[in-house]
């Protein structure tokens, strides 16, 4: 991470610049399905930058990172759901800060609880134990009945803020675009912070750590939980976007594909996720549109950067500069 | 840097596709093409094709240009393909929808453009009712309504107990309802299994109890490719001696030809309540199924008929208004009319756009040819209207 | 609740159970020897699958349809691991998990293709169509006869591994791959040989349920994830372990399946009972799971000495 190449800092700059213009350019060239694509990504990029945090700054190789983005979503839809249908006074609201409160909290005590146990593996147990949680949580939601079930929920109005409307596209880009820079931010601090270093010394030499009194334990449930938690936010920003949320948000697939975004882009690189996660919505939009089969293709190139591009799209940049 | 460059490049040529033909009438169609889902998806898309062809490819003397997209038996992913047909392709009208969860996750993408929205299959009870919409119609049935029949005509049969299976979601859980609201005898069992793109196949443990029941009858719903691993697996446990099956939505023209392959018998002479059959004696009927039979060889389905009379319908609005659809009002009163030559004969739409139409009980039987069809036995209900209509405020 | 329909429950259970120990055996294999993750082992069941199904269609012979099932999926397996699996062995998990992933994305499209969306369904032999009945319980007698290979299959490997000079390879890669290659042995075969053997169970399993259900395209894809949470609650490497998980575990979804929704419908409204009483069932092996976990972090019965 010290080996942040001029390189790599260019593209993924230019990346963040091409964002800002970009869906102002097609919005008001009048493809306004454009935006939409856009909006996706960023928030998928948002999920993917959390998950950056643990897996490539603690190591700690998360099966599960969907969950979070179903709670964050879910908190925003169950307060609307009952602000429109009647009923739960003290959860029923339009009000953003409520939902977003909510899915934050409701996200860190999940992270938290389950972190405790998850991390008490290590390996591929810790893998197939955070995909268990978040496979509790599909078919709890699945189970609820008053929710919609299998079926999803409607959200029949975005969270209400003062000065924003989420049901403007152009508003909703904004605060997206503005999160995912904020949490670009966040986690470059966390990572060079002395937290941040003790994370990925644990990572490097889980020994050694502890031999010089320090218990990681500790800092990788702080760093679970803080990425859960943008995840869950993610999740509520993914409720005002969709306006239809459903427990397939939280099948494990899901959670593969938010990693192959991570380590397609590069999950060495704080820019990685949002790199990963352009490429991935890209290849999927332009690919549909070609075949049905697309997943042929698309599962080909997925192949080919595991086997060929070791270190992601990032990783690939840096080893160029470095030749 | 060259793939960024080429990143760049392909989103910037992404922009200039949406303008094309503009003087077309522009159908958006969702269903589903990928998946086990897809065998209905593609008998529907065949019945839209084989009605293009017999309109000669003109609406209100425009031509017609239909736009396939794939819900890849998600909600998320058909909202997604309904919002790329409103807001990209700017499509003037949108029909198709298989799954009720789907269609619900949809219609509102719809509806808030202030479009069409017509469901060729799709009827769930809320869309029926409270959410109705003055933009929503239906060329099929309210989910309800097939298994009101279906309970009628166990009632005939003298069924004095009853074990109901069906899958987990939106439809699955009207069906069940719809049976319960008839059905004179007692419901002894019933079992709900999960649903979706990793559906349960394996249906060994509900058969059990379904045995152990003692129930006179069983009532299963499970469309697609489920139905046919239901019908296999009932008559691998000996049921089909002990407890005459009664289905909804499960035996078609899809899985009639399988169940022949695979010579499971015990579905022949079995019951289901259904509003069409291929046999039905009216001139649009008989034109749509030999066309379909010529065509692509092989009975049509349900699904392919309210495909077919989904096209007829826009066809009759297109006709009347010519071809102008530039008016969402104008195009709904029309709509609104049913004025065309249904396949199922005469029916006019209810307050909620939900079709009020004959419901029958058709039963499996061999054609002169030795194809396993089916054949209409008797009319449980005569133009039936859906019990939600009256909770429209339409 | 009476007796009969427990035991025939019990026995859907054990057929579930032998199906899942005959997916999970060779991901287990994979698993604890060459430290390989293999999502793609849920296309091999697939694969199974189509290939006996076309051929028994083909040929009208169910048996014929079998044997094509072993070895089609052995020859892809075979390629398959020259190809690309064996590149993987040295990577890390999530490398493993993403490549395998895209091969199930290849694999699904390329039977989408090759296929159709409809699926094959087959039928039985004439012979197993009908039911047994042992002392009062009646069972199709081809469920009877999944069990009877599953167990079958489940001896046979038990004597490989323990009675034979490959089974002592393939233990000693179980609790030390290092020492293995350190004295000589020919690693690459040795991993080749377990890899395809381990395909061609998960291919078994994919054409003894065909005639229940049907060949589908990802029709493995759920249940992959049922054999991995075998694996790991067995304990990685251990055939023994995953044979015992994955009864447990046909036993827990069955009788979830079968008996959650009355015992919920003395606590909650009825309605909800039958909505909430399948995700239950379902969610109960990942509770198991995480239970497990907690306690003994290696699962049931780990291979000893690492």
């Amino acid at each position: 991470m010290e080996g942040l190449s001029k390189k790599s800092a260019v593209v993924g700059g230019a990346f963040l610049i091409v964002l800002a213009i970009l869906p102002l350019v097609m919005f008001f060239s009048g493809n306004i399905f454009l935006i939409d694509i856009f909006t996706r990504l960023v928030i998928l990029a948002i999920a993917g930058t959390s998950l950056y945090l643990l897996l490539g700054v603690a190591g700690l190789p998360s099966f599960g990172h969907a969950a979070y983005l179903g709670l964050g979503a879910y908190a925003v839809g169950i307060p609307v759901h009952y602000a429109t249908m009647g009923g739960a006074e003290w959860l029923a609201s339009y009000n953003g800060w409520w939902q977003f409160f909510l899915a934050i909290f409701v996200s860190a005590l999940f992270a938290l609880i389950t972190g405790a146990i998850s991390l008490r593996t290590r390996g591929v147990h810790f893998i197939m134990i955070t995909m268990a949680f978040s496979q509790m949580i599909f078919y709890a939601l699945i189970s609820l009945e008053e929710y919609g079930a299998d079926d999803g929920l409607s959200v029949y109005a975005s969270s209400e803020f003062p000065f924003v409307m989420l049901d403007n596209p152009l508003h909703l880009y904004g605060v997206c675009f503005g999160s995912l820079l904020l949490v670009l931010y966040i986690v470059h601090r966390l990572q060079h912070s002395p937290f941040g270093r003790v994370l990925q010394a644990a990572k490097q030499n889980e020994t050694r750590v502890l031999a010089s009194g320090v218990n990681p334990f500790k800092y990788r449930l702080l760093a679970y939980v803080m990425a859960g938690v943008i995840a869950g936010y993610a999740g509520a920003l993914m409720a005002n976007f969709s306006l239809f949320i459903s427990p397939d948000m939280v099948e494990w697939s899901r959670s593969g594909e938010l990693m192959f975004m991570v380590i397609l882009g590069g999950s060495q690189h704080i820019l990685g996720p949002l790199v990963g996660s352009s490429l991935f919505i890209l290849l999927e939009f332009v690919l549909s549109r070609w075949t049905i089969y697309w997943h042929l293709p698309f599962g080909i190139i997925l192949l080919l950067v595991v086997l060929f591009g070791r270190g992601g799209i990032m990783g690939m940049l840096r080893r160029d500069s470095q030749s | 840097m060259n793939k960024f460059a080429v990143a760049l490049l392909a989103s910037a040529s992404l922009c200039t596709t949406a303008m094309a033909a503009d003087d077309a009438i522009k159908v958006g169609f969702v269903t589903t093409l990928t998946t086990g889902g897809a065998v209905i998806g593609n008998d529907m898309r065949d019945a839209v094709n084989l009605a293009l062809e017999h309109m000669d490819n003109t609406m209100g003397g425009k031509p017609v240009e239909v736009l396939f997209e794939d819900d890849g038996f998600k909600p998320a992913t058909g909202k997604q393909a309904t919002d790329k047909l409103i807001k990209e392709d700017d499509v003037d009208i949108v029909a198709g929808y298989i799954w009720s969860h789907v269609l619900m996750a949809s219609y509102r993408s719809v509806l808030k453009a202030d479009k069409v929205i017509i469901s060729a299959n799709a009827g769930p009870s809320a869309i029926a009712g409270k959410l109705c919409d003055p933009n929503f119609f239906s060329t099929s049935w309210q989910n309800d309504q097939t298994p009101m029949a279906l309970g009628e005509l166990l009632n005939a049969r003298d069924v004095k107990s009853l074990y109901l299976m069906a899958p987990n979601y939106a439809a699955g859980k009207d069906m069940v309802a719809g049976v319960e609201r008839t059905f004179g005898g007692e419901i002894v069992g019933k079992d709900l299994t999960k649903w979706g793109a990793d559906a349960q196949l394996d249906f060994s443990a509900e058969l059990a109890k379904a045995k152990a029941s003692g129930a006179e009858g069983l009532a299963v719903f499970y469309p697609g490719k489920a139905g046919g691993a239901f019908i296999k697996q009932y008559q691998q446990a000996g049921l089909a001696e002990s407890m005459p099956l009664y289905t909804m939505f499960t035996v078609d023209a899809l899985s009639l030809p399988k169940l022949q392959e695979a010579n499971m018998t015990g579905i022949l002479g079995s019951e289901m309540s259904m509003f069409w059959s291929p046999e039905m004696d009216n001139a649009a009927n008989q034109k749509f199924v030999a066309g379909f039979r010529e065509k692509y060889g092989r009975y049509p389905s349900f699904y392919a008929a309210q495909s077919y009379d989904a096209m007829n319908l826009i066809k009759s609005a297109a006709d009347a208004l010519d071809g102008d659809f530039s008016s969402t009002s104008a195009v709904r009163f029309e709509l609104a009319k049913a004025n065309f030559d249904s396949i199922r004969g005469e029916f006019e739409f209810g307050n909620n756009h939900m079709p009020i139409q004959n419901f029958y009980a058709r039963k499996v039987i061999e054609d002169a040819d030795g194809n396993w069809t089916t054949e209409i036995t008797k009319t449980v209900f005569e133009k039936h209207q859906d019990s939600y209509a009256a909770t429209c405020s339409m | 609740m009476d007796t009969i329909l427990l035991i025939t429950q019990a026995v859907n259970g054990l057929q579930l159970g032998v199906l899942l120990f005959l997916l999970s055996a060779g991901l287990t294999l994979t698993f604890g020897i060459m430290d390989l993750i293999n999502l793609a082992h849920a296309s091999f069941y697939m694969l199974g699958a189509f290939f006996g199904a076309s051929v028994a269609i083909y040929t009208g012979s169910f048996t014929l349809g079998f044997s094509a099932a072993i070895i089609g999926v052995l020859a892809v397996a075979w390629i398959i691991e020259k190809g690309i699996i064996s590149r993987l062995y040295t990577r890390d998990h999530l490398d493993q998990l993403l490549a395998t992933f895209g091969l199930i994305l290849i694999a699904d499209t390329l039977v989408h293709m090759i296929w159709g969306p409809a699926g094959l369904a087959i039928a039985l032999p004439p012979l197993l169509q009908g039911q047994l009945t042992l002392g009062g319980v009646t069972l199709p007698s081809y469920r009877v006869l999944i069990i009877g290979v599953g167990l079958l299959v489940a001896l046979g490997l038990y004597c490989l591994v323990n009675h034979t000079r490959t089974g002592m390879l393939i233990r000693a890669g179980a609790s030390n791959r290092q020492m293995l290659s350190n004295l000589g042995v020919d690693v690459g075969s040795l991993f080749a040989a377990v890899f395809c053997m381990g395909a061609a169970l998960a291919g078994i399993a994919g054409i003894l349920i065909t005639p229940i259900t049907e060949a589908s395209i990802g029709m493995g894809n759920d249940i992959i994830i049922t054999a991995f949470v075998v694996v790991i609650i067995g304990g990685i490497g251990s055939i023994k372990g995953a044979f015992i998980a994955a009864i447990i575990i046909g036993m827990i979804d069955t009788f979830g399946r079968a008996f959650l929704d009355q015992l919920f419908m003395t606590v909650m409204p009825a309605e909800t009972a039958e909505t909430a009483a399948p995700a239950v069932s379902a969610m109960l092996i990942y509770i198991l799971m995480a239970v497990i976990l907690s306690l003994r972090p290696a699962g049931l019965f780990p291979p000893k000495l690492r």
